[in-house]
């Protein structure tokens, strides 16, 4: 059997194992989740080898390539395969998914065998996401998470649980709505759903521009919903505060790369010439919203929402640097994904960590931690000043990159960008400064205890993570860089056919409305 | 003229056999219960026998199969497309029957009748399936539709029966005589009432293009009233909160999907030919059964009356396909038909096993909890609703990705969008019901649920096992839906 079909499939089987143990013993239900995303992960470690050994440049292949039909008419079928950008992805997930098992240990306790069952339906959804090279199959998949993470949010979440759970659901449902007919238009120009063999046919000019342009935007809307691109963010906020520690974690680190690996894998490759018309308004969308996310999250009073905001912050940089159409650029925005997955993940189960000791996620109920859970403190420091983009802490390395491809692009954005840099370290150092320092309150001192064997054990890979990837980048980027070069020369490859310069927003309306008529 | 062959054939009669099976086993039902004539007539058996009947017409509509061909001169049509709706029709009325039993016991209600009307109204079906001629059309309607209006006002003693009954009953009638009249002005216009004649003589000779198109109109009417498509839906509602549970189980599948074949059959084959014509009209109402549907859907409270505007818009997607006019759309219409029926009944199953004696409890918020004290009926219960939502990996999502397919093909771009965001309205009342299921502490209603009786746990599994198994693998149905969606033309 193919070992990225195993990948994929081997969470459910353990979703539907786990539905087979019995309900009352909880803690073999988690050990065996535990053990069984373990191995998922051991599993996926020996993919590394796969990619990494096929770097030729410029490459357009796939690794683990399996391609087999699944429905005969209209021709659908099981097409996977993973390169540099993915790769990573699906290594995160189910790095991610044994730490959440481990984080909810005590946190989770009723529906015990609901909640672990649905962890792995959705690790199955989402290493599927990054897999499928059939836009019909990438479909499947995409509607697939969204189901485990609705229940995630809305079983096990916190007080205004059910509207967040809702509002996720409508919002992505509205996208993906749009993509659907996306792809049936495309299928309905080309014949096929085999992306690979939809991107050779667009090469060749299948499309008007004007198709070009409605088919970027439906995908381009459907991805920027679920990265979240302001304006169209405000589910994020809702879902995060609400979600429970994993499915915050979850949420963050790797379904928002869903949006931001779909416009690096479809939408940018198929509508090369839409994507750079459009590219000057979606690049001050987002800014907008890497000014916007960090100037909100500077006054939240609740911790998990600023995290969430600064989400919305970090996502906005991975969105320029992918729109920015320079190698440095593409390298910085995947190396990005993965940085605020491994860190901003650890950042909301340290917040999880410490509403599990005093329940409750205002800042202004705690103060004063780091006097009697140093440890705890310490992890936190090395996780914000990850986030903050410290040098020799990974989030440096995917900052740097991004604005150094949005320089080579057009100077000013890389300056209006880095101003959310600097915003960065304020809410972040300020939310550190109000939570550990000072003098503790008789109620921190009372319940803070420091960590437990258990949270090591989920915490430290992360912050090993965050240093390997800060200093020795070289593990990583060779693969991502490769992939992302292949991109950029398909994208490049259609140059000629560029047929106006940048146009603005307005053109873009206008063009629109034409089509309508 | 009668032409020269007028006497039936051997072959005739197996082609006509499910139906013949059908209405002996109705007649016998109702002398045996004549004869026993005890008070307790609530007795399983004559459910068993129905059971077996519909066992038997489902056999011989497969074996039926075998000979393809016109029927009694040409009154009848067999040939796949009437026999994917025969099967789909008998299999509704063995899923019915199954989710019946526990019912009629609770309500204390007499068996025997209730399963000759059943029969009755299947074997009406059937003939609407196969017939190829419209006073074909009209009589199995009739016969389908009498024994449905008496079905909803089955238990006489209810109000809420009495009043869903008789609504239907003057609706229905008066939606029929515009199909009567529609019939009348195509016989007056071509001097035939048979659909491959007519679509001859419409092909050849274009003149009476307004006369036909009324006609078309007129019957479009009695259609859209029994599929329940908007405008003509307002009925639908009422009628399916007001009636019995496993009779709107039976109602908003069965009749509706074999009006659809009708439907189907008469204006692509008859009216063909002036398509321009229709499509404009079934455009529009498509659009509005979505919209209506899924907008009224959002506020219901009543569980029945959330899912009678939920088959309305589910009407409005169906409409979508055969807007598009093309052979994908034929297809679509099958598939999502089988796919809705599977899903529906499973849904009408869980209310009818949930609601208890006198239909107590059929309030949306009387489900809460339900997904932790009865965690397998909200588990089937949760598929059938992500099923309706069109969540992948279940019928319902190919049905919608069928029928938004064939509206690309035919490059209803705004329709399909605008059918896909309608989609997303009608997710969110599904997903309330998921909310009270999973997300909220056990009502009254969840705590003294009974457990499954046989009859619905068969149905619950049957029905999910077949959404499931359409959604991973629909080449099962899709393959005979492909062969069967072209009509001797």
């Amino acid at each position: 059997m193919n070992l990225l079909t195993a990948v994929i499939f081997l969470p459910l089987a353990g979703c539907l194992l786990t539905l087979l143990l019995p309900k009352e013993n909880e803690k073999l239900i988690r050990q065996f989740t535990l053990i069984w995303s373990l191995l998922g992960f051991v599993i996926s470690l020996f993919l590394i080898s796969g990619v990494t050994l096929d770097l030729r440049p410029a490459s357009d292949s796939f690794a683990f390539d399996v391609n087999v039909p699944w429905i005969n008419v209209p021709p659908i079928r099981y097409h996977i395969g993973i390169d540099g950008i993915s790769l990573w992805l699906v290594i995160l997930t189910t790095l991610l998914t044994p730490i959440c098992v481990l984080m909810s240990w005590t946190y989770i306790s009723k529906h015990v065998q609901a909640f672990h069952s649905l962890l792995l339906l959705l690790e199955f959804g989402l290493v599927g996401v990054f897999c499928a090279l059939d836009l019909f199959l990438f479909f499947v998949f995409w509607e697939v998470v969204l189901v485990p993470m609705y229940f995630l949010i809305g079983v096990w979440g916190y007080d205004r649980r059910i509207y967040a759970a809702l509002k996720f659901f409508v919002y992505t449902m509205a996208g993906s709505a749009l993509m659907l007919v996306g792809i049936l238009f495309l299928y309905s120009k080309t014949g096929t759903f085999d992306y690979p063999v939809i991107l050779i046919a667009l090469q060749k000019g299948a499309l008007t521009y004007q198709e070009e342009l409605l088919l970027f935007l439906g995908f381009f809307i459907a991805f920027a919903i679920k990265v979240p691109m302001f304006p169209v963010h405000t589910w994020l906020p809702d879902a995060h505060v609400e979600a429970p520690t994993a499915g915050s974690v979850m949420l963050a680190s790797v379904m928002l790369k869903m949006g931001t690996y779909g416009l690096l894998r479809f939408c940018l490759p198929m509508f090369p010439t839409a994507a750079r018309n459009n590219a000057s308004w979606i690049n001050a969308l987002a800014i907008t919203g890497i000014l916007y996310g960090a100037l909100v999250a500077m006054v939240q009073p609740n911790m998990k929402k600023l995290v969430a905001y600064s989400s919305i912050s970090h996502l906005g940089f991975v969105v320029l640097g992918i729109f920015t159409f320079t190698q440095q650029g593409l390298d910085g925005a995947v190396y990005q994904m993965l940085n605020h997955g491994v860190s901003t993940g650890a950042l909301f189960m340290l917040v999880g960590f410490l509403y599990e000791r005093q329940h409750s996620l205002e800042i202004k109920a705690y103060g004063g931690v780091a006097t009697p859970a140093p440890h705890l403190s310490t992890v936190f420091m090395i996780t914000m000043l990850a986030s903050v983009g410290l040098p020799t802490l990974n989030n440096f390395v995917g900052e740097y990159l991004v604005l150094q491809g949005a320089a080579i692009a057009h100077f000013r954005l890389a300056v209006f960008a880095s101003i959310g840099v600097i915003l960065s370290a304020c809410y972040m150092l300020w939310l550190y400064q109000r939570v550990f320092y000072g003098r503790p309150s008789e109620e921190v001192t009372h319940h803070m205890r420091d960590l437990v064997p258990r949270e090591y054990f989920a915490i430290v890979p992360l912050i090993v993570l965050m240093v390997w990837m800060g200093m020795y980048s070289q593990s990583f980027m060779p693969s991502i860089s490769a992939s992302n070069t292949a991109a950029l020369a398909a994208i490049d490859s259609r140059k000629e056919v560029h047929v106006q310069n940048r146009t603005t927003l307005l053109a873009s309306l206008k063009e629109l409305i034409h089509v309508a008529r | 003229m009668l032409p020269a062959n007028y006497m039936p054939s051997g072959e005739d009669y197996i082609r006509f056999l499910p139906e013949t099976i059908l209405t002996v086993a109705g007649t016998l039902i109702m002398l045996l219960d004549a004869i026993r004539g005890d008070k307790n007539s609530q007795k399983p058996i004559f459910g068993y026998f129905a059971l077996a009947s519909l066992g038997a017409a489902l056999i011989a509509a497969i074996y039926a199969y075998g000979f393809v061909g016109p029927a009694f001169s040409g009154m009848l049509m067999i040939d796949g497309f009437a026999t994917f709706f025969r099967v789909l029709v008998i299999c509704i009325g063995i899923l019915t029957v199954l989710s019946s039993f526990q019912y009629l016991q609770r309500e204390n209600a007499a068996a025997g009748d209730y399963h000759a009307l059943i029969l009755f109204s299947i074997t009406g079906q059937c003939v609407m399936a196969g017939a190829n001629e419209l006073i074909m059309i009209f009589i199995g309607l009739e016969i389908s539709s009498i024994a449905t209006y008496v079905l909803a006002g089955y238990l006489r003693d209810d109000k809420r029966n009495n009043e869903a009954a008789l609504k239907y009953f003057l609706l229905g009638s008066f939606a029929t005589a515009f199909l009567l009249y529609g019939i009348a002005w195509i016989y007056g216009t071509t001097g035939s009432t048979n659909l491959t004649q007519i679509r001859q003589l419409l092909a050849a000779n274009s003149e009476n293009g307004i006369l036909i198109g009324t006609a078309a109109a007129l019957m479009f009417v009695g259609f859209a009233f029994k599929v329940s498509a908007a405008p003509f839906q307002v009925w639908a509602p009422d009628v399916y909160q007001g009636a019995p549970a496993p009779v709107t189980l039976f109602m908003s599948v069965g009749p509706k999907a074999v009006a659809f074949a009708v439907f189907v059959r008469v204006f692509f084959t008859a009216f063909d030919s002036i398509f321009e014509r229709w499509q404009y009209f079934v455009w529009a109402s498509a659009l509005l059964s979505m919209v209506v549907g899924n907008f009224a859907a959002l506020t219901q409270t009543n569980i029945k009356r959330m899912l009678a505007y939920s088959s309305i818009a589910h009407a409005g997607y169906i409409m979508v396909a055969i807007t598009a006019h093309n052979q994908i759309g034929i297809q679509a219409v099958m598939f999502y038909l089988a796919a809705y029926a599977l899903m529906n009944i499973g849904a009408f199953a869980v209310v009818t096993h949930f609601s208890r004696q006198g239909e107590q409890y059929v309030n949306i918020e009387d489900f809460a909890g339900l997904g932790w004290k009865q965690p397998m009926t909200a588990g089937l219960f949760a598929i059938f609703l992500l099923s309706l939502i069109g969540i992948p990996l279940t019928g319902g999502f190919f049905g919608k990705f069928y029928i938004f397919q064939a509206a690309l093909d035919a490059h209803l771009v705004w329709l399909a969008v605008l059918g896909l965001l309608n989609s997303t309205v009608g997710a969110y009342y599904y997903l309330r019901i998921l909310v009270v299921m999973y997300m909220q502490d056990p009502s009254e209603a969840t705590t003294t649920v009974p457990p499954l009786s046989p009859g619905v746990l068969a149905t619950l599994w049957a029905t999910a096992l077949g959404t499931l198994l359409l959604g991973i693998k629909p080449s099962v149905l899709l393959d005979f839906v492909r062969s069967s969606s072209v009509f001797g033309k």
